[in-house]
């Protein structure tokens, strides 16, 4: 449900253990009451802008770097670095882009032509074997490429690791998550690699404006936001290393 | 690098979006300024190929991505989703009923 909006003015202030937001004279919490403190202040004032975009009544769920930030806080599924990477790299082995159909021919051909790029980027990149399979099992994927992505990631900080465990179960893919992490595609892309088959569907059927594009939108701004999170909790030059301790 | 097009058009794109989300005062809010200020810090409208530059450009046409897709996305929710529960008045109002007034308030 939707809060009324209780505040006039938003506004960053630097703290202790990094940038807080405040709405009015109050400091904003998260919500099991920590104090909101984020590491970078690009970071906060793009929590400060969804804070100030907000007009009657307060929408949630448009704000998900809001939410990023309080799961990266809270870590209300009390997950350790390993387990958090553990279920990223667990992804590989369901991978939206390695898992093909056969039938109807022209959606098996779309899936080739749109995904093996990819699939052989992310394997050049890594140094990796990735493949794709049609069977109902999904990939066989080498323990020593799970090895590799699992160090890879091993070197991004906790809140970054938040951001990418979610942006790949928005994408239902670890591969169209580092491509777009690395920058070797845009979000838009990304979405669309991920939902090729729902395209190919519309493209067939027709689209459903309230159903599609609907869905189409929420991904598209999920994983803008994770992006932009990873992105922003990286960065060695703005951010408060203490904050971000493992 | 992904291909973006020109930086110029992102940082317009994006200023927009920014204008959107906040009202009255865009200009002044911190937002607006922060990306102005990295926009004419890294010159990312010129057609140099400097490492920063593109990853400050892939940043701001993320950021362009999210605002833009919450906006469509709040709009597709308050034209489809957003109607919510009907009030007494207006249920009363579906068979021609109207509901009773009290002047000193219940009983």
């Amino acid at each position: 449900s939707e809060r009324k909006k209780f505040y006039q003015n938003v506004s960053i202030s630097q703290g202790e253990g990094g940038f807080e937001i405040n709405l009015d004279h109050r400091k904003l919490k998260t919500p099991q009451a920590k104090l909101f403190t984020v590491p970078s202040e690009a970071l906060a004032i793009a929590v400060a802008t969804e804070w100030d975009s907000q007009k009657d009544t307060i929408k949630f769920y448009t704000m998900h770097l809001t939410t990023l930030c309080n799961t990266a806080l809270d870590n209300p599924t009390q997950r350790n670095k390993t387990q958090l990477i553990r279920a990223a790299v667990k992804f590989l082995e369901t991978d939206t882009v390695c898992y093909r159909v056969e039938e109807p021919p022209a959606l098996a051909e779309l899936q080739k032509n749109e995904w093996d790029p990819v699939v052989a980027w992310a394997e050049k990149r890594y140094n990796v074997t990735i493949g794709s399979s049609t069977s109902i099992l999904g990939p066989n994927i080498p323990a020593s490429t799970k090895e590799t992505f699992i160090s890879h990631l091993a070197s991004y900080n906790m809140w970054a690791l938040q951001g990418i465990e979610f942006v790949i179960t928005q994408l239902k893919s670890l591969i169209l998550s580092m491509s777009l992490i690395d920058r070797h595609i845009t979000v838009e892309k990304a979405v669309l690699l991920s939902r090729l088959e729902e395209e190919y569907q519309i493209r067939r059927w027709g689209n459903v404006e309230w159903a599609h594009d609907y869905d189409l939108c929420e991904l598209r701004a999920r994983t803008a936001a994770g992006t932009l999170f990873v992105h922003l909790c990286s960065e060695s030059s703005t951010v408060k290393h203490k904050l971000l301790q493992d | 690098m992904a291909a973006l097009g020109a930086p110029l058009r992102t940082l317009r794109a994006l200023l927009r979006e920014l204008r959107h989300a906040s009202g009255r005062s865009y200009r002044d809010s911190p937002a607006y300024r922060h990306v102005l200020a990295a926009f004419r810090a890294h010159r990312v409208t010129s057609e140099k190929l400097c490492r920063a530059q593109q990853e400050l450009h892939f940043q701001a046409a993320t950021y362009l991505c999210l605002l833009r897709s919450v906006r469509e996305h709040e709009a597709l929710h308050r034209e489809y989703h957003g109607r919510g529960e009907r009030s007494p008045q207006q249920v009363a109002g579906l068979v021609g009923f109207r509901l009773p007034q009290q002047p000193g308030g219940k009983g």
